[in-house]
């Protein structure tokens, strides 16, 4: 299906203030990909994920989200594809309750009142969270924001999944239960994230950014076992590839075996 | 700031109370928020100096308070906060306004005195009355209640999201100010320098939510209104609160309820 696609063509984006955050970013994600995107602070992830939505609109170069390319004139269309989750779940989740939070979308898009409450009620049980329907979203715990919000995302029934930093303050546990919950999803996802760990668990695909540009896009084993390449662009590799922490000795299932050049 | 924390508590705890079950709860926010504006609306229009006449009105808040079983205590915690600025509003009456204006038993009192009184008296009943109405109907369904009767989209809007993100104000406010005590000298109060730089970034930061809030309502298809999901009903039982609340006010302010009781009390007595 090519509506799934995302693709950036000579992307290029300046804040008003005349920063460039973006100088020239082009790749093509296929329907179904899983996809992460590393960099070091201020590389221009949240920037580059801002635009996929058209929250952002480009200074130079196109967004296209499957066949409709990213304008003002499109955006209805794009945001109905492309779902974004919010690295602060609390600038997500504005709504008195947890149910009409995950609402809000469908509402919009102007469903009738059975479809919407299918579609809150599917998507709070999707994420484990069906009880926490009536509560107001300030009394939640850090996890229990992180599912409401992706609920209420996925009530949209997104094509794309576009997620920054889903995995920022949550303890381990709701972390290992966000990944599996993540990995559970068929859409085609986009994760930028510090956690190079859960990188390597949820995508097949890296890019790396550094100071707005693509510097390296491949497999993630590739990607994230060229320590060059890490270390260049102000990163580690994966805490697990990082040797025993008593020893010091590389573990057995260490990426460092595999260090190969993928600059793109 | 801690002091804020428990208000902030506070408004929870009327969002609690709102969540509960009882026929003043069950009645539609339309009505009891018609009701409640008429009840201001009578307290605001009688003359300055009136006092005994406004007493019968407090019967309003005191039923449905009662009726909601909400404890007395925490709506009259709300009204000493508050009150302040009522007593700032009235403390210079008694100054300018010396004549006698009436007299109690042995008593002359100024019409100064009169205005004060009057104006606490008020006070308590229309802050009253709007604090039995947020904790019998809660604030989300008054703000679907204003909706449903007209009021302008935009305010009904600010309104809820101004309670949605006055939490995380707070904490923010409080987390600031927090960081602050960690690293000052102890037992002396902040510059005033510093309070209006963390005043400063405090604004900024809200700012800074806004947008990103902004940019996360778009992303879901926000198009300017925020559309209520409850379908609020009109009953029977409505009509009968509301036509019985005006027909109470309209006796208290028009036939003199309060002359009517006083007398009827000494009648009785005698």
């Amino acid at each position: 299906m090519s509506h799934h696609i995302v693709e950036a063509r000579d992307l290029e984006f300046a804040y008003p203030d005349g920063h460039p955050a973006l100088r020239g970013v082009s790749f093509r994600i296929e329907h179904g990909e899983s996809v992460g995107i590393v960099g070091a602070n201020g590389a221009g992830k949240s920037t580059l994920l801002l635009h996929l939505n058209g929250c952002l609109l480009a200074s130079k170069g196109s967004v296209r989200v499957g066949d409709v390319p990213v304008t003002s004139a499109t955006l209805p269309a794009v945001r109905r594809s492309v779902g974004t989750i919010f690295q602060d779940p609390n600038d997500q989740l504005f709504m008195p309750t947890v149910g009409e939070d995950v609402a809000f979308g469908p509402v919009n898009m102007g469903l009738p009142a059975g479809e919407v409450e299918r579609r809150v009620r599917e998507s709070l049980e999707a994420v484990g969270a069906l009880e926490l329907r009536a509560r107001p979203p300030y009394r939640l715990s850090g996890g229990e924001k992180r599912a409401a919000a992706i609920a209420a995302v996925l009530a949209m029934s997104p094509d794309v999944l576009v997620m920054d930093e889903p995995s920022s303050g949550l303890d381990p546990r709701a972390r290992r239960r966000l990944i599996e919950l993540l990995a559970g999803f068929r859409h085609t996802k986009i994760v930028a994230s510090h956690d190079l760990d859960m990188i390597q668990d949820l995508c097949s695909r890296t890019m790396v950014l550094a100071e707005g540009r693509i510097a390296a896009d491949g497999p993630t084993m590739e990607v994230l076992g060229n320590l060059e390449l890490l270390a260049r662009c102000g990163l580690e590799p994966p805490l697990r590839a990082q040797g025993c922490p008593a020893c010091g000795r590389a573990c057995r299932t260490s990426l460092t075996g595999l260090t190969r050049r993928t600059e793109g | 700031m801690p002091r804020i924390d428990s208000a902030l508590r506070d408004v929870g705890a009327l969002d609690a109370l709102a969540a509960g079950d009882s026929p003043v709860h069950r009645l539609d926010p339309r009505a009891k928020l018609l009701a409640t504006a008429a009840c201001i609306v009578t307290v605001v229009s009688f003359p300055k100096h009136e006092f005994a006449e406004l007493a019968p009105l407090a019967l309003f808040p005191v039923a449905i308070l009662a009726a909601a079983r909400v404890p007395f205590g925490l709506i009259g915690r709300y009204l000493l906060l508050a009150s302040p600025f009522a007593v700032m509003v009235g403390i210079f009456n008694p100054i300018f306004d010396r004549a006698v204006a009436t007299h109690w038993g042995p008593m002359a009192v100024s019409g100064g005195w009169l205005s004060f009184l009057s104006i606490l008296a008020r006070f308590v009943l229309t802050a009253g009355a709007a604090l039995a109405l947020l904790a019998s109907t809660g604030y989300v369904n008054v703000c679907a209640g204003l909706g449903k009767l007209g009021a302008p989209r935009v305010l009904v809007t600010q309104f809820l999201l101004l309670y949605r993100y006055l939490f995380i104000l707070a904490d923010e406010g409080a987390r600031m100010v927090r960081a602050h005590a960690l690293r000052s000298r102890t037992g002396r109060p902040a510059a005033l320098r510093v309070w209006g730089s963390l005043a400063g970034h405090l604004l900024l930061r809200a700012h800074d939510r806004g947008a990103r809030l902004h940019a996360a309502m778009l992303a879901r298809g926000f198009d300017g209104s925020l559309r209520p999901l409850r379908a609020l009903s009109w009953s029977r039982a409505d009509g009968a609160f509301l036509a019985g609340s005006l027909a109470f006010f309209a006796l208290v302010r028009f036939g003199h309820l309060a002359e009517r009781l006083g007398r009827l009390t000494l009648e009785v007595l005698r």
